[in-house]
């Protein structure tokens, strides 16, 4: 059984001057999948989608958009494509009903006509909608946004960092929202730099400096990391950062909140043996447990690997 | 010593309250965590304990300076790096070091001194004279926290200093901040990586204008039965 296709990008490259922003980069895209691009600021994620959405024209390579050419058949695409970009992007001396109603017309219909569209949504914001766009708070712009994304019932929907700079919690709403928006069918395609929301994605991106690492399901990239990975843990957290990085048999030591992820240079040294090492250096309540990996402990590993 | 006292801190903006009596202190060579959902208040708060903005009432003293009658005191003592407002892209390295030392008030050699010493530290001599836009972000904001200690403030304020930023430098960067801090420099930062709030000595997380929940990471995790910093911050959120 093959997938239908939405999107597909052939060795897209695009530069300002002498810096090359995106490198050859060739992904597929199927009907109705949630696909993410995860990476640091600076990874080419924003230039890309500004590729995707028809606003920027790439020096060598091709996207086509269920069918469309990007540069060719800018105008129709348009039509069917949703976006929300990077920055707030709405107007912020219109109310939010406004807001709504103006990109409605934009594409020729009115809320009223897709409302069950964005009604998940909406309604969460429909008590404030008239209160300008500038005096909502960050989560409620994010909800605005999203609605005047889908108001014209688009069937590829793109947004650019939609969850940068934003609470955890409102995060987490967010996500939600795009697990309930996938199943009327749209294909979604979202960046980030977090990358625990890589998990909420059919399949990801990894973008760094603008290549990709690697395209594949979360599972996948996690059953692919390759080593055994070790949580440590200890009274001192900083003071264990530094003697970790001194044993020779540590490969790599990051902290991530209370624990320090360890990889082995030596497969064969055991956690007890590390484990005495650590009390032996003055170290108190010292833990050491067999982890899987988290999508941020492979982009970590994959980073120390292109280093080389 | 306590570097910042507050106490029933109120800021009002016309009816609506900003900063609904928030009181806490914040000690010498700390790091302290200061969390909170977008449109609680943290903003608001910082500004005041930058001594950029009066409070409505309450008491307030940062570095020991009261925040309503010697702000220019409380500016000298305080270094700031956010993630909006950084250093300037058509300047060098070296030129951005330059021009804010001379903010801080510091004579040219000791400019000159420290420059050298910080960019040595970071390993990043050999690109003093490089324009500071060709550089990756993550070199910047390690670079733009340098300028904001370059004067050694008793405390230096972090808003989301490491927003966007690839994960290895977001822990180098905090490596830099645990350096910075064992030097006895207090350092005040906000973040929205609920695993950064574990680096911090102590917590406070703020909604609806109130301090909500401070205390240790530890002491947080044990309170609500819970595992890490996100899940406390949901549960007090979602209540």
């Amino acid at each position: 059984m093959s997938f239908p296709s939405s999107i597909k990008s052939v060795d897209i490259r695009k530069c300002y001057g002498d810096k090359t922003a995106l490198d050859n980069i060739s992904f597929e895209v199927t009907k109705g999948e949630l696909f993410g691009f995860i990476g640091p600021d600076g990874a080419g994620k924003t230039s890309l989608f500004r590729i995707l959405t028809t606003l920027l024209i790439p020096d060598s390579g091709s996207i086509t958009v269920e069918g469309l050419d990007t540069v060719k058949d800018y105008i129709k695409l348009r039509n069917i494509l949703g976006y929300m970009p990077g920055r707030f992007s709405l107007y912020p001396d219109l109310t939010v009903e406004e807001n709504l109603r103006f990109f409605a017309g934009i594409f020729k219909t009115t809320p009223e006509a897709n409302y069950d569209l964005v009604k998940d949504i909406y309604s969460q914001i429909e008590p404030f909608k008239n209160r300008k766009a500038k005096d909502l708070s960050g989560g409620m712009k994010q909800k605005l946004a999203l609605s005047c994304a889908l108001i014209h019932k688009p069937e590829v929907l793109v947004l650019d960092e939609p969850t940068t700079g934003v609470d955890a919690v409102s995060r987490i709403e967010f996500w939600e929202m795009l697990d309930r928006l996938k199943k009327s069918g749209i294909t979604i395609v979202v960046s980030t730099p977090y990358m625990d929301e890589a998990s909420r994605c059919d399949r990801v991106a990894l973008m760094q400096n603008g290549k990709l690492m690697t395209i594949d399901t979360p599972e996948a990239i996690r059953n692919n990391f390759g080593r055994d990975l070790f949580a440590i843990k200890a009274d001192e957290v900083y003071g264990l950062l530094r003697d970790l990085r001194q044993f020779k048999a540590t490969r790599s030591a990051f902290p991530f909140g209370e624990n320090i992820h360890v990889t082995l240079a030596d497969e064969l040294v055991k956690p007890a043996e590390i484990i005495s090492n650590l009390l032996a250096a003055g170290h108190n309540n010292v833990h050491i447990s067999k982890i899987e990996p988290s999508i941020e402990d492979c982009f970590m590993e994959m980073m120390k690997k292109s280093e080389k | 010593m306590k570097i910042i006292e507050v106490e029933n801190l109120v800021k009002k903006f016309g009816s609506f309250v900003a900063n609904d009596h928030l009181t806490f202190s914040v000690d010498e060579g700390e790091i302290y965590g200061f969390l909170g959902a977008n449109g609680a208040g943290k903003t608001t708060a910082m500004k005041i304990l930058c001594g950029l903005s009066a409070p409505t009432s309450g008491k307030v003293s940062v570095a020991g300076y009261d925040v309503y009658k010697q702000t220019e005191m409380i500016k000298k003592r305080i270094g700031y790096m956010s993630q909006r407002f950084s250093l300037f892209d058509d300047l060098s390295v070296w030129e951005n070091f330059q021009f804010f030392g001379g903010i801080y008030g510091l004579p040219a050699a000791k400019i000159r001194q420290r420059t050298t010493q910080l960019l040595g530290r970071l390993g990043l001599e050999s690109e003093k004279n490089q324009l500071l836009g060709s550089l990756p972000l993550g070199w910047k904001q390690k670079l733009a926290f340098s300028v904001a200690i370059i004067h050694r403030p008793s405390i230096v304020f972090l808003d989301e200093p490491t927003g966007g930023v690839d994960p290895i430098t977001r822990r180098q960067f905090w490596e830099i901040i645990y350096e910075t801090s064992s030097q006895g420099i207090t350092v005040f930062v906000t973040t929205h990586y609920m695993d950064e709030a574990e680096y911090c000595r102590r917590v406070s997380i703020m909604a609806d204008g109130k301090i909500v929940a401070l205390d240790t990471p530890a002491n947080l995790k044990a309170k609500y039965k819970v595992g890490t910093i996100e899940e406390v911050f949901l549960k007090i959120a979602r209540n």
